[in-house]
């Protein structure tokens, strides 16, 4: 890679009391890439993503973004490098108390400044493409399935066309037809909108189709890093079992017999 | 761990720990009330919130406070034949004292709790984190429009809870205790300064401030779901009502040393 990446960690930690969650991560996203991470459930996908928002302190270790280190940054700073980010959260944490249409339009109207309508016609854009009709827009989120709700904080995630954009399980949920239109839409803003990506799944099937590299988290550390194509024939026996889903083999979850 | 002196070293720095960190969260949260920009709608909300849906609760028991302190001040003053008294005890009172401690109190329980579950909620099921990666500071939007709102509403309570406090105990003095209407009024305001109506209203900023910050403070600050937003509700209210009586009773001395 020539270009300076876009998203640069290196040896970072996080612990929370005595579990150690992050220990040690080395990763490198490149401008316009789509970098997709797996790994076990809880084994902290998400706080990775949420310690490059700024969302959890790192304990330490380094990361850049645009070469500017990001970690101990002051809140003024970090709002400004926040506004090149979006992100889907797991849970889609939508504003209860607004719209489905303003939870899309938030950040063109309180971030960008936008006119509300000028706002809504986007957003109603933007339901559109995660094929939820005009009218969910004046819905309550309550008022919505889990599915919906994702598509909704998908929408709003891509809403401010950021530079950036994070997803936490996009298609978890949905189901499989939802699933393939939402992973052509997530290549479709890294293609397209030359967005660089970073997404977190469980499914193989759309982890193949959003990447284009794939890294792998257990224990606190990238264990193994490639390109998509290189996943099937790696002899990696942790990446085997996983990309397999086997339940037998070095990979130990934490159940009792 | 059995030393008791431990054991009280431990509670009080626990306790320092704590007042520092509400100092924290005051600056920055009164920083961002000073800065733009501002959400005007928001802050409207709030008040019509704490300000106009409060009035029920905060007339009705300003209504009985009125009523109660005529009759127990009746009561003292016939010992020693100065019934007469009783208007300019009840007006001193109800603007002085009682008049912004049982609004307190009440918009403590109301909307104290509430900001602590709502703002909780949200803290919980990140739509706070939500804020944060749409260029939104949670301060600015969520803690800034209740502060200011709590501070400037409550003082506007408490004169509609003064007025309320006073009528009831003219119920009672003319219609209970057969008091002249005229007499009482004119003994009403005859005593009646400055000074006690605006060391209330004063108060009741204060108070306002206080409640609307230990809201946001428990609710920001809450983890571990639904118990923990329970947690933060509780504290809220239990802080808010321990730190309007505190209050009380400093802006009282102040206001008593500067007579
Ligand atoms: N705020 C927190 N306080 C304490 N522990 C936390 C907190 N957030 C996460 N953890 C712990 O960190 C670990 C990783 O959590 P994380 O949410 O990142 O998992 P994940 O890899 O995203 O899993 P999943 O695939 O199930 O979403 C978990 O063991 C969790 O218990
Ligand atoms: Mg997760």
């Amino acid at each position: 890679m020539s270009a300076p990446p876009k998203i640069s960690i290196r040896g970072l930690k996080k612990h929370f009391g005595l579990k150690k969650v992050l220990d040690g991560i080395d990763l490198d996203v490149g401008v316009g890439e789509s970098v997709v991470i797996i790994g076990g459930s809880g084994t902290g996908k998400s706080v990775l993503l949420k310690c490059i928002l700024g969302l959890l302190e790192a304990d330490g270790g380094s990361i850049k973004i645009d070469g500017q280190e990001v970690v101990g940054l002051r809140s003024a700073e970090r709002e400004k490098i926040n506004r090149k980010f979006g992100m889907l959260f797991q849970s889609a944490a939508l504003f209860d108390s607004l719209s489905v249409w303003e939870n899309v339009a938030f950040g063109l109207i309180q971030g960008q400044k936008m006119a509300r309508k000028e706002a809504k016609e986007i957003a109603v854009t933007n339901l559109a493409q995660v094929g939820l009709a005009r009218e969910v827009g004046e819905l309550s989120p309550a008022e919505l399935s889990g599915g919906m709700r994702k598509r909704v904080g998908l929408a709003r995630a891509i809403a401010t066309t950021p530079e950036i954009i994070f997803f936490d399980e996009p298609t978890t949920g949905l189901d499989p037809i939802m699933s393939d239109v939402i992973d052509k839409l997530i290549v479709k803003c890294v293609r397209e909108l030359g967005a660089t990506g970073v997404s977190i799944t469980h499914d193989m099937k759309s982890a193949r189709q959003i990447a284009n590299r794939i890294a792998m988290l257990h224990e606190g550390k990238i264990i193994w890093q490639g390109p998509v194509s290189d996943i099937d024939r790696d002899t990696n026996p942790y990446v085997d079992q996983f990309v397999h889903g086997r339940a037998d083999g070095p990979i130990q979850m934490q159940v009792r017999k | 761990m059995t030393n008791p002196l431990a054991i009280i070293g431990r509670i009080f720095l626990h306790f320092l720990g704590v007042v520092g960190r509400i100092a924290m969260f005051t600056g920055v949260s009164v920083s961002h009330c000073f800065r733009p920009p501002w959400f005007p709608a928001l802050i409207g909300r709030q008040m019509l919130d704490i300000g106009y849906f409060s009035l029920p609760v905060v007339g009705l028991t300003a209504l009985f406070t009125g009523m109660v302190l005529a009759l127990q001040s009746y009561t003292g003053f016939a010992r020693f034949s100065a019934e007469g008294a009783v208007a300019t005890v009840v007006v001193l009172s109800v603007t002085r004292e009682l008049g912004p401690v049982i609004a307190g109190l009440m918009v403590a329980g109301r909307i104290g709790a509430s900001m602590a579950a709502e703002i909780g909620t949200m803290r919980v099921t990140e739509q706070i984190d939500a804020l944060t990666t749409l260029s939104t500071n949670p301060y600015k939007y969520l803690v800034a429009p209740r502060l200011i709102a709590g501070l400037t509403m409550l003082p506007l309570l408490v004169v509609v809870a003064d007025i309320i406090g006073v009528f009831g105990g003219y119920i009672v003095g003319v219609y209970k205790l057969g008091f002249n209407p005229a007499a009482y009024l004119k003994r009403t305001f005859d005593y009646l300064e400055f000074m006690d109506v605006f060391s209330g209203l004063v108060k009741a900023g204060a108070f306002g401030f206080l409640i609307s910050l230990m809201g946001c403070y428990h609710g920001y600050n809450s983890e571990g779901g639904a118990q923990g937003v329970g947690r933060a509700t509780t504290n809220a209210v239990v802080s808010a009502s321990i730190l309007i009586l505190i209050f009380n009773y400093a802006i009282t001395e102040i206001f008593f040393a500067t007579r």
